[in-house]
């Protein structure tokens, strides 16, 4: 895939369509640490943004990610909305304008988000967020960076995978799941798990 | 699941429309994004306060809003913050040069999302001040977790702020006053059923039915422990020892009394816990000179209660007893 606007477009209808398909499953892990409502505000929002697409498609990837921050922060509401349209908003700035974005612009898109996550969430490694899925994406995401747009996303992706499956055993430190303390450890985080699938959606789209 | 809702997507538009039908002289309803409004907003000269956070908590907060607490309450989806440009909706219909206070309770997502509609208002030459109210003691406010949850302090931070406010307090004057509040009010509470949020259709946790949940948030999350169901004096000792032994509260202070139903908790045990609690306070040589007593900040038809314990001085019982006038409270001087 070229990594165009449509290309771009493509793979945030992907994603709106995965987390559709995980919405119950992202409410049921939800309802285990938090307060059930994630799967719902997701797809609330990841069907917003392809609404907004459907509407009025923005001239560069920059714009796309753009449109869907905004439609995030606008749309999802709770801790998620402001943290993923933080991340996506963070990415669109790092392209700028550029017509067309390679490997190089897709890790640097990569690495923005997830500051931007911390800055936004104030998380760090091991407090059982969606940070844990998103550090060891962006680092498969660096590491394949000599590759080509496919290649860097698959890597975030298996990287995000494995991220998420590691918060099971962590005991939460951050958002509604901490006043569970010890008893958060055994459940896979739904911030990460959503992120991982975000990145699969993504990388099957540039496949 | 039952309940008397069409589809669970509009929940909280319908419900809105409701309220504004209801109390059409006290406040009315902006929709997309939904907003609660006083009827005679923007007051000229003065500060306005706003808050908000996820519905499901009715009457919080479009319940307060009317003269003499909140000019705005923005209510985001059933337990889920309001995103930050209803929230910035909520601060262009209510504020002028005065500028706007924002009360914030302590959840993560509610936190971001009004830090985010501030800096949009800031952007805007609005003067626009946020306070976070923490009053939970269920919870260690340490660096490794969210922190202090803001529950049932709220109603009264609303009250104290809002007089203060109507009365022509300048914004810093309103702000300090809100600051001293969260400083002085403490609260916990207890779960003895989970609530069923709309667009989930199963309770929010599985709790056993001889199990209580002790110190949860207000969406039913839980805090200290989960314990065995117990006689109303043990578990009301139990609640009252957490809220004193936080502050804490000591002989001679003169509190106000909150005793809060979680939703489903009938008037019958709610008045009976409070005489409780009232009882073991004179014990400890606290004395009650206010109270409120009711459904103020539910969590759908949770049942189960929360105690909040706020220091009095004059200046706060002259603001407590203030003229209010919402769908929810209302009293005259």
């Amino acid at each position: 895939m070229g990594c165009t606007p449509e290309g771009v477009a493509n793979a945030l209808r992907g994603a709106a369509a995965v987390i559709a398909e995980h919405r119950a499953e992202l409410i049921e892990l939800d309802r285990a640490i938090g307060d059930g409502d994630h799967g719902e505000n997701m797809n609330r929002g990841f069907q917003a943004v392809v609404a907004a697409l459907d509407s009025a498609l923005p001239e560069t990837p920059g714009g796309v990610l753009k449109l869907a921050a905004t439609t995030l922060i606008s749309k999802v509401g709770g801790a998620a909305g402001p943290l993923y349209g933080t991340a996506f908003l963070r990415a669109s700035t790092v392209v700028s304008n550029q017509p067309e974005l390679g490997a190089a612009e897709v890790v640097a898109a990569l690495r923005a988000g997830l500051e931007g996550v911390r800055a936004r969430g104030k998380a760090v490694e091991g407090d059982k967020t969606m940070v844990d899925a998103l550090l060891p994406a962006v680092a498969a995401a660096e590491k394949a960076g000599g590759g080509d747009v496919a290649a860097v996303l698959s890597a975030a992706a298996e990287g995000a995978a494995t991220g998420a499956e590691s918060t099971v055993d962590l005991v939460a430190r951050k958002g509604r799941a901490s006043y569970l303390g010890e008893r958060s450890a055994g459940h896979l985080d739904p911030g990460a798990r959503s992120t991982s699938l975000l990145l699969a959606a993504f990388a099957e789209a540039a496949r | 699941m039952k309940k008397i809702i069409n589809d669970p997507a509009d929940v909280v538009t319908e419900s809105l429309r409701g309220l504004a039908a209801a109390h059409a002289d006290i406040l009315r309803v902006q929709e997309d994004p939904n907003v609660v409004v006083r009827a005679d907003a923007p007051v000229d000269g003065k500060v306005a306060v706003i808050s908000g956070g996820g519905s499901g908590h009715e009457p919080l907060h479009g319940g307060f809003v009317g003269v003499g607490m909140l000019d705005a309450a923005v209510p985001g989806a059933v337990f889920t913050s309001p995103t930050p440009d209803a929230v910035q909706a909520a601060i262009s219909a209510t504020t002028g040069a005065a500028g706007a206070l924002l009360i914030v309770k302590n959840y993560t997502g509610d936190v971001l999302n009004f830090e985010t509609a501030g800096e949009l208002a800031a952007a805007e030459d609005l003067e626009v001040r946020s306070v976070v109210i923490d009053d939970d003691v269920a919870v260690a406010d340490s660096t490794y977790t969210a922190g202090r949850r803001g529950v049932g302090g709220t109603v009264l931070l609303e009250k104290i702020a809002g007089a203060a406010a109507e009365r022509g307090d300048s914004l810093d004057a309103v702000e300090a006053l809100a600051r001293k509040v969260i400083g002085q009010v403490r609260s916990i509470g207890v779960a003895l059923t989970a609530p069923t949020v709309p667009h989930v259709g199963e309770p929010s946790f599985d709790l056993g039915a001889d199990e209580i949940e002790f110190g949860i948030g207000i969406h039913g999350e839980p805090g200290r422990e989960r314990i065995k169901a117990e006689p109303a004096d043990e578990l009301v000792a139990r609640m009252v020892g957490a809220v004193v032994e936080d502050l804490p509260f000591t002989e001679g202070d003169r509190v106000l009394l909150f005793t809060n139903s979680m939703g489903a908790t009938p008037l019958v045990e709610l008045y009976l816990a409070h005489g409780i609690a009232e009882r073991l306070l004179a014990d400890r040589g606290i004395m009650v000179e206010r109270r409120l007593v009711g459904p103020y900040i539910t969590s759908l038809e949770m049942q189960g209660i929360s105690l909040t314990l706020l220091k009095l001085d004059d200046e706060l019982t002259e603001l407590w007893d203030a003229p209010v006038n919402t769908a929810a409270l209302r009293w005259k001087a």
